[in-house]
């Protein structure tokens, strides 16, 4: 053993030292400062605010089919907002406006990206713990008292939040202008204020993490394509977020203080308001420089994600990971150039508009070339069709329907007739949030036993898979079809326009469908929970992966390693890599792990 | 009715899927690495792979074959021809790039399915197949831009041109109003502070001291166009954000408080035109259908007769759902007698001295 190796060793051996001090019940599963047990706790907390808006989005697609029909469980769920069964139109847009913003913020940024950042930055890269264990702890604690003050929202006299998770002033700022902008929307507010704190504090540990703790030989051009997504989600996060929290802080200054920020020239409820001179639009601009690159920092780490699981299960190096690459960081900074194509109709200066359909269209050209990459991948693999493979595949599926119509919406001429329409919610539901969902999904399935120690069932898992698939399509792929035929969205009921009385069968073929989907989760879920306690016990790499969260023992250690750190010899992508001869480089096996040195006569490929 | 018992079909096939999965499981306890895909697992889920391409194309063709009826008909509108052709080409794209990808992904999904002892073939990099299918897109992209882009400019290029009718649509919660700028063309100046004068009969907010505004003519019931007219409408809202969506001329602006947004557009079909055509009474008869059946069940609806609609496209509250006015496109003669019927916002002053 070389001098150096061995001086690493002790200094490994030095730092050991310092974690050995006693663990508590409150220190091991609550305060803890290990990445691995904060990454499930933003899991179980993903779940749970995910099983609410999951919940949520099925009460309200039930009132859209059977219009003000009464539901008996309208009236458990709901209470006073469903008399005798009947939904309340109210409680209809504030079931839409907390159903988007659960979904966005805490199932798919926090859950989506929060889960598997925590889990695999230190564990793929070579690292002990994040930089900061302690401000880990405090971005999960941030988040979950966030949510605290968001599912406590739900329950406030006047009604949770309604004004669209978009919440636009004049809208959201006025409590004379609808019951939920009262203390619901303060509440909001404040969720997402503290969100906002998480999720930077989290950020940041991130990039740091990527950009210190690397191991030796892990060089950037060695790292994991999901290292690479999560690293640039988080760089989008910290440039985006604090946006958000100014547009958030303004919008409180103007519903407390007085301010006029967003609000000029208003008659409301009989009277004049003393607001003058603020302007709508500017929040507008505000909330879209995050709310755009907010679609890929929930994106992004499912693309990791599914990167990584497609090369594995196709037995295949991911194809072009230079491209790859260099398409997560053009399609990150594109993202924070084209938050104008939500306002194409807003009344902003047209001349902004062209310049922002330029910018949005550009970006089809990242994304074109990840999904051709993803097929090319698939081609002449060996597909080993775990859960997390079908997921993946069937994310690159969603990916492309849902990406396509992004050319028409992107296009602000065509924007203008299908803006704000059920065509661009089945558009957006399809690119970022069954294609995230499906992310999320394949990450779970996959990393499951690296997490718990055990297996999830895979029969279940591909009941699960196949009743999702079909109907997600079937949920989103006829509503282009309401959207085309112009119907807008957050509608109650469109009873009261005849000219859409023949989309009455296209709502109830879509409501059918997402029951169904709803149901599946059911079975996602008892899968998930039955496997973390009576699962099949899991071996170190089941997947036969490559990557180096697959050498640390399946039990979890304080410091992941249990003795020096591994160093990198390779790439993450070395699977069926063969010699002139024929033969695998290392005899008998289809891949070969990053901490495999180079083979006698095996070429190191410019990647 | 049907819609339950889907459902409960639907769950009984899923739990009976899951029972046999469980059956299935039983009988591979022992087996080593149970959890992890094999041979039949994935000759399984690639036939099922190669079903689900099969599923996409069907639902493809099914809802365009059964639900391609309700989709908006031809615009009403001169630059709506341009929209519909803009439309048409990126649709036709989209529907070709799915195609050729979704066939691609599904089909080698199920032609590489997993086999034991099989080699996958180690295939990393290419740069000319890369620099390829990122110079299509580029190509194909370039030209919808411009296509776009034209057309947009052409659409937003407001302008008092060509005589044309200048009308302000009026968004409040929940309704909307129309303003004709009268016979000088002009619209008076207004703002919310007026709105209480002449004991809230100043429904606009319209300064009575600007003469331009005397000859203004407001309709809360019906917006009116003339036909083959440009109209140059000017947005206002008293509360909130609304959005004036006038879905078969291909016309959206958001109207926005403390601001007054445009947009213009020159109608070319009247409402009677509209409905001799025989796509537009297909529908309307279709609907009418579906009506007298709900009729039946007790619900009181009257038949429909079709009509150009304004409807608030952005969510504004409560009644956001039903925020809606009738549009009328006629002769111009037809429009000159109804506007000549109407009162004017002098006229409203001097009734209101008297």
């Amino acid at each position: 053993m070389s001098a150096t190796a061995t001086a690493a060793h002790a200094d490994d051996h030095a730092q050991d030292h310092g974690h050995h001090h006693k663990q508590t019940f409150i220190s091991k599963y609550i305060f803890s400062f290990d990445h691995k047990m904060i990454s499930k706790q933003y899991l179980i907390t993903g779940i749970f605010m995910g099983i609410i808006g999951i919940v949520m989005s099925l009460l309200f697609r039930m009132q859209l089919a059977w219009p003000e029909e009464s539901f008996s469980i309208f009236e458990v769920l709901l209470g006073k907002w469903a008399p005798d069964g009947v939904m309340d139109p109210n409680i209809y847009l504030a079931l839409v406006t907390i159903h988007g913003t659960i979904m966005v913020f805490f199932v798919l940024t926090a859950g989506l990206s929060g889960t598997f950042s925590n889990l695999l930055i230190p564990l793929q890269i070579g690292a002990r713990d994040m930089a900061s264990g302690f401000l880990n702890m405090l971005s999960y604690w941030l988040f979950f008292l966030s949510s605290v003050i968001m599912v406590a929202s739900i329950f406030v006299e006047a009604g949770p939040a309604a004004a669209g998770w978009t919440i636009y002033p004049p809208l959201s700022a006025l409590p004379q202008a609808q019951g939920g902008s009262g203390l619901g929307m303060t509440m909001w507010l404040v969720s997402l204020a503290i969100f906002i704190a998480s999720s930077l504090l989290g950020s940041l540990n991130y990039i740091v993490t990527v950009l210190n703790l690397r191991t030796r030989g892990m060089s950037m051009t060695r790292l994991p394509l999901t290292i690479w997504a999560l690293f640039v989600t988080a760089i989008i996060g910290v440039v985006s977020f604090p946006v958000l929290l100014s547009a958030a802080l303004l919008l409180i200054f103007d519903r407390s203080f007085g301010t006029s920020f967003f609000l000029s020239d208003i008659f409301i409820q009989g009277e004049v308001l003393h607001h003058q001179g603020g302007s709508p639009v500017l929040f507008e601009h505000l909330f879209w420089f995050l709310g755009h690159p907010e679609v890929y920092i929930v994106l992004l780490p499912a693309l990791g994600i599914t990167s990584e699981i497609i090369a594995t299960n196709s037995r295949k190096p991911i194809f072009g990971y230079r491209a790859m690459v260099a398409s997560i960081l053009a399609i990150a900074f594109l993202s924070t150039i084209v938050w104008g194509h939500h306002m194409f109709v807003s009344g902003m200066n047209p001349f902004l508009g062209s310049v922002f359909t330029f910018t949005t269209l550009l970006i089809a050209i990242p994304s074109a070339v990840k999904a051709f990459n993803y097929i090319t991948t698939i081609w002449k693999g060996n597909l080993q069709m775990n859960p997390a493979m079908l997921f993946s595949i069937g994310l690159v599926s969603t990916f492309i329907t849902g990406g396509l119509t992004g050319i028409i919406l992107g296009d602000s001429t065509l924007d203008i007739n299908v803006h704000d329409t059920y065509f661009v919610v089945a558009h957006f539901h399809l690119v970022m949030g069954v294609t995230a969902v499906y992310g999320f999904l394949a990450g779970v399935y996959h990393w499951f036993p690296k997490m718990f120690g055990r297996m999830m069932n895979k029969n279940l898992g591909y009941v699960h898979f196949w009743l999702t698939a079909v109907s997600a399509y079937g949920v989103f792929f006829p509503m282009h079809f309401v959207g085309l035929a112009g119907l807008p969205r957050r509608y109650y009921t469109n009873t009261n326009f005849p000219i859409f009385d023949d989309l009455m069968d296209i709502n109830v073929v879509m409501t059918v469908f997402a029951l169904i989907a709803g149901a599946a989760q059911v079975v996602f879920l008892y899968n998930f929970f039955y496997s973390i306690f009576f699962g099949e016990k899991a071996k170190q790499n089941p997947w036969k992966s490559n990557t180096l969260e697959w050498t640390t023992p399946v039990e979890h250690i304080h410091g992941n390693w249990p003795g020096e750190i591994p160093e990198v010899h390779r790439w993450a992508y070395d699977y069926s890599k063969t010699n002139e001869d024929g033969e695998y480089v290392i005899p008998g096996q289809d891949y070969a792990p990053q901490t495999v040195p180079l083979q006698e006569g095996e070429e190191e490929l410019n990647h | 009715m049907t819609a339950l018992l889907t459902i409960i079909v639907l769950i009984l096939v899923a739990i009976a899927v899951w029972q046999m999965t469980k059956i299935f499981e039983f009988s591979q306890i022992g087996v080593e690495n149970a959890q992890v895909a094999n041979d039949k697992d994935n000759k399984l889920n690639g036939y099922l792979m190669f079903a689900f391409l099969g599923f996409l194309y069907l639902l493809t063709i099914y809802c365009l074959a059964k639900w391609g009826r309700v989709l908006l008909p031809e615009a009403s509108s001169a630059h709506g021809k341009d929209y519909d052709t803009l439309m048409m080409v990126s649709m036709v794209l989209i529907f070709i790039v799915q195609a050729i990808t979704q066939t691609l992904l599904h089909y080698f999904a199920f032609k590489y399915k997993g086999e034991k002892g099989k080699k996958a073939l180690f295939y990393a990099d290419n740069d000319k197949l890369e620099f390829i299918w990122t110079i299509i897109p580029v190509i194909t992209l370039a030209g919808l831009i411009l296509y776009g882009l034209y057309t947009w400019t052409t659409i937003m290029d407001i302008n008092e041109e060509d005589d044309p009718i200048v009308i302000e649509l009026y968004a409040q919660q929940f309704n909307w109003k129309a303003r004709y700028a009268g016979d000088d063309n002009v619209l008076g100046d207004a703002n919310v502070r007026f709105l209480s004068d002449f004991d809230g009969q100043n429904v606009l907010g319209i300064d009575s001291s600007d003469p331009n505004g005397m000859d203004d003519i407001i309709s809360t019931t019906e917006l009116h166009l003339p036909v083959n007219r440009k109209v140059v409408f000017k947005m206002r809202s008293q509360d909130v954000l609304h959005s004036a969506y006038m879905p078969h001329f291909r016309a959206q602006m958001n109207c926005v408080p403390g601001m007054i947004t445009q947009f213009s557009f020159t109608p070319t079909v009247t409402t009677e035109e509209m409905r001799q055509k025989p796509e537009i009474q297909e529908k309307v008869k279709h609907i009418n259908e579906l009506r007298a059946e709900r009729r039946k069940k007790g619900e009181d609806l009257e038949n429909w007769e079709f009509d150009y609609l304004l409807l608030c496209n952005k969510i504004c509250g409560t009644s956001h759902f039903n925020m809606q006015m009738k549009i009328i496109v006629e002769s111009e003669e037809e429009f000159n007698t109804w506007i000549k019927e109407q009162q004017t916002f002098g006229q409203m002053v001097a009734g209101n001295e008297n």
